[in-house]
């Protein structure tokens, strides 16, 4: 079963109403209770919460990443390949109908980049890519996946969605993970914001962590972005998301991200403004209802806001980040796909979270592990 | 009303009963009767052809109860497979309680052959209930090869010692898409409420109502249990406190400016 | 002629059906299954089953069981 026929049993309204209509009794009762239900984990997403029952989640959920994941931090790094892009969304600065100079790197540009990040210590890179199979295709990640195989052991890929078949030549490559955000799951607002392009196929975007999943990735990341729509219900959809992916892929590893809306060129306004107190709920909810989920918190938000929800369930962050191909070794300020907010460099990142008592894991996981070659 | 739906056919009573080991055909009746169960398992033997004996079906309403057969006695995928269609071949729904347990003194079910097994009889279009260990890979193997549950032991089958594999039955739970059945172990109605208050779907039991002196009233002791367990699931049982952990507070940055 | 009847050897007359052994032993037809060396029979089949020489019969029922 498709997460499709899921996703059509909670209808939006439906959901607003289940987040909206909470008592305080029942924010109670959802942080009282050993295990969520997809139900008290809407609760738990009410704005209605008080200070107080957010610093008992807080708590929880502290408690609960710690029993999980230690005190490990994952780092890892984008490395953006290319900025050319057919799709039109409107909320991001490599749409078609930006101005930027597109790019796309060449191997040998690749192969800076993945120096560039190995030396400051990376062993686990994120590919990213916009929407151009012409100039940055299967092939061409294929090639760009076996320069950086050799600066790297994990690479995960955040590009346009594939076939289940194109996912096991991605595997057959050597990648290993997968991130793929719905941006939103509000159907309606999706085609409102993506007008034109393979990017407005909503269906086929939503089942595209399953494709990954039945390939065989052992890594997949989802997310919405923050800010675009109901920023309640595309959380709650999130974190439905990544139960059944969790539950039927359970050979995989499930990640959620929470990307904030930034500014973008293009100016594009976020429809909803998702504050640090919602955010901080909604990295918590999460962990509570997926208590094996990575939480992934990037660069896009700033070093105070990442140090102080360190402790609430993140377990993967970038540094360092630049969002331009080639931006490592050229040093783009111009090019970017949005803002990051949180400027330290991963040697600074490292000590920070060493000075926190975290232990920052630059490799966790090489596919050489499983080579018969060895 | 809370129904239990396995392989789209609802049923209000969470507690199924075997049929074993009862001291006469009218105790077995008598626990099936007050036990308010919907699905009793059965088994297949050979009919000893110098002693027949009067054919257990006929003390079965069959009207009222879902006969399950089971494949006791096998000792592979193979036997298990062969007693199925057996089963089927005798007018049942196709509907199979998969046993193998090779191992003759404690009955444990191979994990090995039971998956297998799970893979032929689903292909062939049986419903397939899996008696296993309390293994949640397991789990979710045999749920992706298409079992309409799975039923993790709670102890050793007839040692009555209860869910004392209470952990791994609770990641079984957590991480399941198809009802969980907790089979073979569960001695006291308490074990049975305790099952259900983790969250299984049904229980199975069958010696601790055949070794009683009152099975009917045994039976109806399980049948309060299970109902008492579900209740309190579904009302939401509190986790244990525990200290409290971080000494300042965790989300007092929000309220700073 | 023999055959084998439940890992039993049985001396029974020629050109058995399936349905007369099943009488001669006083069971009741709806309440067994056969396999008739290894294959299951259907009901109708008990009527029309011929038995030869060596055969080898599992007739089963349904007893108490967990």
């Amino acid at each position: 079963m498709s997460f499709l026929n899921i996703i059509n049993n909670y209808p939006k309204e439906a959901v607003r109403n289940m987040i909206l209509e909470t008592t305080p009794d029942q924010i109670d009762a959802a942080l009282n209770s050993p295990r969520l239900s997809v139900e008290t984990f809407a609760n738990l997403l009410s704005p209605a919460i008080s200070d107080d029952q957010l610093e008992i989640m807080a708590a929880r959920a502290h408690s609960i990443t710690q029993q999980r994941f230690g005190r490990t931090i994952l780092l890892y790094a984008p490395l953006y390949l290319s900025n050319e892009c057919h799709n039109g969304c409107k909320y991001c600065g490599f749409s078609a109908d930006n101005h930027l100079i597109r790019k796309t790197l060449e191997l040998d540009e690749i192969e800076r980049e993945a120096k560039i990040l190995r030396e400051q210590g990376f062993r686990h890179m994120l590919l990213l890519t916009g929407e151009a199979p012409e100039a940055a295709g299967i092939g061409y990640l294929e090639e760009a996946v076996k320069i950086i195989k050799h600066y790297c052991g994990s690479v995960s890929i955040e590009v346009f969605p594939m076939e289940t078949e194109g996912y096991r030549q991605m595997i057959a490559a050597g990648v290993d993970g997968l991130t793929i955000y719905q941006e939103t799951y509000d159907r309606e607002l999706y085609a409102d914001l993506h007008p034109y392009g393979a990017k407005s196929d909503y269906d086929y975007r939503l089942a595209a962590p399953e494709r990954g999943g039945k390939a065989g990735l052992r890594k997949i990341g989802i997310g919405a972005l923050l800010g675009l729509g109901d920023s309640l219900s595309d959380a709650f959809y999130t974190g439905l998301h990544a139960l059944y992916l969790a539950r039927t892929y359970w050979r995989t590893q499930v990640t959620v991200s929470f990307p904030r809306m930034r500014p973008a060129e293009g100016g594009f306004q976020p429809m909803t403004l998702v504050d640090d107190r919602q955010l901080t709920q909604f990295i918590c909810a999460m962990r509570l209802f997926l208590p094996d989920a990575g939480l992934v918190l990037s660069t896009r938000e700033n070093a105070d806001l990442r140090n102080n929800l360190l402790p609430l369930g993140i377990t993967q962050m970038s540094a360092g980040s630049c969002t331009a191909p080639g931006g490592y070794g050229d040093h783009d300020e111009d090019n970017k796909q949005f803002e990051i907010s949180d400027h330290r460099s991963p040697a600074e990142m490292e000590e920070y979270l060493i000075s926190r008592g975290y232990d920052p894991v630059w490799k966790d996981w090489d596919m050489a592990f499983l080579s018969k070659a060895g | 009303m809370d129904q239990l739906t396995i392989a789209g056919r609802t049923f209000d009573s969470r507690l199924m009963v075997g049929t074993g080991k009862f001291s006469s055909n009218q105790a077995m009746v008598d626990a099936m009767v007050h036990s308010g169960s919907e699905i009793v398992t059965v088994a297949l033997r050979r009919v000893d052809i110098d002693n027949p004996q009067d054919s257990l079906l006929s003390h079965i309403d069959r009207d009222r109860f879902l006969l399950l057969p089971n494949t006791s006695g096998a000792r592979d995928a193979e036997e298990a497979v062969r007693l199925a269609r057996l089963a089927r071949a005798a007018g049942c729904e196709p509907w199979v309680k998969l046993e193998v347990t090779p191992d003759p003194y404690y009955l444990l079910p191979d994990p090995i052959e039971t998956l297998k097994a799970a893979e032929m009889l689903v292909k062939e279009g049986f419903v397939v209930l899996p008696y296993m260990p309390a293994d949640p890979v397991l789990a979710k193997h045999l749920e992706e090869a298409g079992t309409a549950t799975v039923m993790p032991l709670g102890a050793p089958i007839g040692t009555n010692k209860g869910v004392r594999t209470r952990d791994h039955i609770a990641i079984i739970i957590e991480q399941a898409n198809v009802p969980v059945v907790v089979d073979a172990g569960l001695g006291a109605p308490s074990h049975a409420a305790e099952a259900m208050e983790m969250g299984a779907d049904a229980v199975l039991v069958n010696t601790a109502l055949a070794d009683t002196g009152d099975p009917a009233a045994m039976a109806r002791a399980f049948r309060k249990g299970v109902e008492a367990g579900r209740e309190a699931f579904l009302a939401g049982l509190g986790q244990q406190r525990q200290k409290a952990e971080a000494s300042s507070p965790l989300t007092g940055f929000l309220r700073k400016d | 002629m023999q055959i084998n009847v439940n890992g039993k050897s049985k001396e029974v007359i020629d050109d058995l059906s399936v349905s007369a052994l099943i009488n001669s032993l006083n069971l009741q037809a709806d309440q067994v299954v056969v396999e008739l060396n290894r294959s299951i029979l259907t009901s109708e089949q008990f009527s029309t089953a011929q038995l030869t020489a060596g055969d080898s019969l599992e007739i089963v029922q349904f007893v108490g069981g967990g």
